[in-house]
């Protein structure tokens, strides 16, 4: 046994994964039990739990409205400079949140570059909106969808489209009715990612939609608040959105945690 | 083998060295001005010293010391703020005072005129949550004008409300007047009678394991040199 796992990467591991577990136990070893029932059902934690909900769900199906075209785009378009475009879309994976919110408020913001059109033509102004909330996490949650339906379409057998192209099937309904299909598992993961990300966003959402409860004040914000206020409100708040993660994990675990397994 | 070399380095990196020569400092974000110019005066006199701040929400602050943030000295907004860190601190002295301005971005495009205005639905409004001690001085002031204010975002320091002002982003916001100074052209100050009401005592103090240099910063900043830039930034000095 110890032979076949060396010790020199035996201890490491377990540094690792202690590292990784250990702050969780410790949310759960603080926690306020004996209050944790009335707290959990305090209106603080219901408004910004169910904004949380409602904005990171809406924020991925703005994810799967523009983000699955772009992960076609991407994986089946022949487009001149590819590399690049797909570069570009995994940019806001990368970049830090806030960052990411400071470009939105250059843009969206009401003296924005695109922002003060909205306003003008439209009376449309999203910084300090729920709206504003959705616009930040879909910027920062969609390259994760992008992603991981680029990577189940590559993976795809182009062959089946090309078919339904041979018996005359448009582009269009050889998408919606054979490519879709055949992705559906990538689509489905990746819009999990997507809605989980999105559902931790932080950086984004509060420096580009400010924070007001019940409007933007997502569970993230509210973590971070109550930090400074009410160290057991931050960790009962803490504790809903582990349960949340760990819930998307579970759900996940075919594919990435129960594979090997 | 590459692991305890980079845990060396993270935390050389992390952890100032209590060495006596670098002071760090926590300090309230409206000090952000005035603190960075007199870090400078304080290590041209004394060769060898090195001031870092971290400048932010006062209550922020006071959370991250009373968890045991390598702070030598800390200033904060309020003395409210200051209390929270009672048990870590030697005898806080006042040292500056300030009061609140109203902030329009520059051409004042919404008209605001007054207080009034922040009670109005079509008005965006940026406030300091209640919390940081622009926020608290802020609820102060509403109260003894008898408006409630319909705030559009509660932002976590006063810096990060004047950025909204800068940008145009809000109509109207509630500052301080330091602040106001601060930000030149960009930004209109509006005075108003119930700043009066709601003046804030600015309380510095070194922490109880602070290095000398700590101590000697804070006697620094109550000296005439850190008054007369404390008076040029536009607060009132005890």
């Amino acid at each position: 046994m110890i032979r076949d796992r060396p010790l020199v990467l035996v201890l490491p591991a377990l540094a690792g994964l202690a590292f990784l577990v250990v702050p969780l136990l410790g949310l759960l070893v603080r926690a306020p039990w004996a209050e944790l029932p009335a707290r959990l059902f305090s209106a603080e934690v219901g408004n910004a739990l169910r904004l949380s909900l409602v904005c990171a769900s809406l924020a991925t199906a703005l994810c799967l409205v523009l983000g699955v075209p772009l992960a076609w785009l991407l994986a089946r378009g022949d487009v001149p400079g590819r590399g690049l475009l797909r570069a570009l879309v995994t940019v806001p994976l990368v970049l830090p949140p806030v960052v990411g919110g400071v470009a939105l408020l250059l843009v969206l913001g009401r003296r924005g570059l695109v922002g003060q059109h909205l306003e003008a033509w439209f009376g449309v102004s999203l910084p300090f909106t729920t709206a504003g909330v959705v616009v930040a996490e879909a910027f920062v949650a969609m390259p994760f969808l992008v992603i991981a339906v680029e990577g189940a379409l590559r993976a795809a057998d182009p062959r089946y489209e090309e078919a339904a192209a041979t018996l005359g099937a448009s582009r269009w309904l050889t998408f919606r009715r054979v490519t879709l299909p055949s992705v559906a598992p990538g689509v489905v993961a990746g819009a999990v990612l997507c809605w989980a990300r999105a559902l931790g966003e932080f950086g984004a959402t509060i420096t580009f939609a400010g924070n007001f409860p019940g409007e933007t004040t997502t569970m993230p914000l509210a973590v971070y608040l109550a930090l400074e206020t009410d160290p057991d409100a931050a960790i009962v708040l803490s504790l809903v959105l582990l349960l949340v993660s760990v819930g998307v994990l579970a759900g996940l675990r075919d594919r990435w945690v129960g594979g090997a397994g | 083998m590459l692991a305890p070399v980079l845990a060396a380095a993270l935390v050389g990196a992390c952890s100032s060295a209590p060495d006596g020569t670098t002071v760090t400092v926590y300090a309230a974000a409206s000090l952000t001005e005035v603190f960075t110019g007199l870090g400078a005066d304080f290590q041209a006199a004394n060769p060898g010293a090195r001031v870092s701040f971290n400048f932010g929400g006062s209550s922020a602050l006071a959370q991250q010391i009373g968890q045991g943030a390598p702070a030598d000295v800390f200033a904060s907004a309020s003395p409210a703020t200051m209390e929270q860190v009672a048990a870590e601190v030697d005898r806080p002295v006042t040292f500056a005072r300030n009061r609140l301005e109203i902030a329009v971005p520059g051409g004042n495009p919404a008209g605001v005129t007054g207080l009034a205005d922040f009670g109005r639905a079509e008005a965006r409004i940026a406030l300091c949550a209640e919390r940081v001690p622009c926020g608290a001085a802020a609820g102060e002031v509403f109260r003894a004008a008898g408006i409630t204010p319909r705030p559009d975002t509660l932002e976590q320091d006063v810096k990060a409300v004047l950025t909204k002002v800068r940008l145009g982003e809000v109509d109207a916001a509630l500052v301080y007047r330091t602040d106001v100074r601060a930000a030149g052209g960009e930004v209109e100050g509006i005075g108003f009678a119930e700043a009066e009401r709601a003046v804030n005592d600015y309380p510095i103090a070194p922490l109880k394991r602070a290095s000398p240099r700590g101590r000697q910063f804070v006697d620094f900043v109550v000296s005439q040199a850190g008054r007369a830039a404390l008076t040029a930034a536009g607060f009132d000095v005890p």
